[in-house]
């Protein structure tokens, strides 16, 4: 019954989209974090998708995946703040690239695809139901 | 007797399981709406309905010498799957359109409710034949 490969795949995105989602959660958090345990500044970091392929009967159909996660390769945000103990010889400290307005766009975009795939759930599951209702 | 009632119904339910499938790819556009370089996938319904009916000319390729391998398809009816024209190329060669992606999905979730709901009254037309009231 191919219909139950409906929840195979949307269950896929929904999975993926809710680790970019963390990851967007993470990179927010730590939006300001100028050191990290290994004395670093927080990377922001980004998570790459790749459709996989279902085998069977239907090779053309695909499901997702988070492929890997990145660090976001944008430099570091610098900011003058002498006092700081962490500034360097002319008084800057280097702080996470996170960008705000483009974790806040990957957020609305993570959540709208989120929903759209619940949807798809939600009609496979109707249309399954429907089918055990047959010759009734 | 069998063979006749394969023959009511045989027909629906080709092409249930072809919504079905139909289905399958649509979804799998939903769910890779954001994947890079990811390409929307469809297949042509009536002409996937026509081969899987035996009228119509199976999509394939002519093997014009006997080395020649036959062209797997990825489909068991012989639809072949297409690629979507996106109408706005994205630039990180996504072609899915949620708009029509999503139009699509809903359109054969309610074709595939119809095949199912004639499916059922054939079923119920031969329960009324049979009954001796």
């Amino acid at each position: 019954m191919s219909l139950f490969n409906l929840f195979d795949i949307s269950g896929s995105a929904m999975t993926a989209q809710s680790q970019r989602l963390n990851v967007v959660a993470s990179n927010l958090a730590n939006a300001d974090s100028a050191t990290s345990s290994t004395g670093q500044p927080y990377r922001a970091k980004q998570v790459v998708f790749s459709a996989t392929p279902l085998g069977g009967s239907n090779g053309a159909a695909a499901g997702v995946r988070v492929d890997r996660v990145i660090d976001d390769p944008a430099p570091m945000k610098m900011m003058y703040d002498p006092k700081s103990p962490l500034a360097d010889a002319k008084g800057y400290v280097t702080m996470p690239n996170v960008n705000a307005v483009e974790e806040m766009v990957n957020m609305i975009s993570a959540s709208r695809s989120y929903q759209s795939n619940a949807d798809v759930m939600n009609t496979a599951k109707t249309l399954l139901l429907k089918t055990l209702q047959l010759g009734q | 007797m069998i063979g006749r009632i394969d023959e009511e119904i045989g027909f629906m339910s080709k092409a249930l399981n072809l919504h079905a499938q139909r289905q399958q790819l649509l979804a799998g556009n939903i769910a890779n709406a954001d994947t890079p370089n990811y390409k929307a996938v469809d297949i042509d319904f009536s002409r996937a309905l026509q081969t899987a009916m035996g009228s119509g000319d199976a999509v394939g390729l002519n093997r014009t010498a006997p080395g020649h391998l036959q062209a797997k398809d990825s489909n068991p009816f012989g639809a072949r799957t297409l690629y979507r024209q996106p109408a706005q190329p994205s630039i990180d060669g996504n072609t899915v359109d949620m708009d029509v992606e999503r139009t699509q999905f809903i359109d054969n979730a309610i074709r595939y409710q119809f095949a199912l709901d004639r499916v059922s009254g054939k079923f119920k037309e031969m329960q009324l034949a049979l009954s001796s009231q």
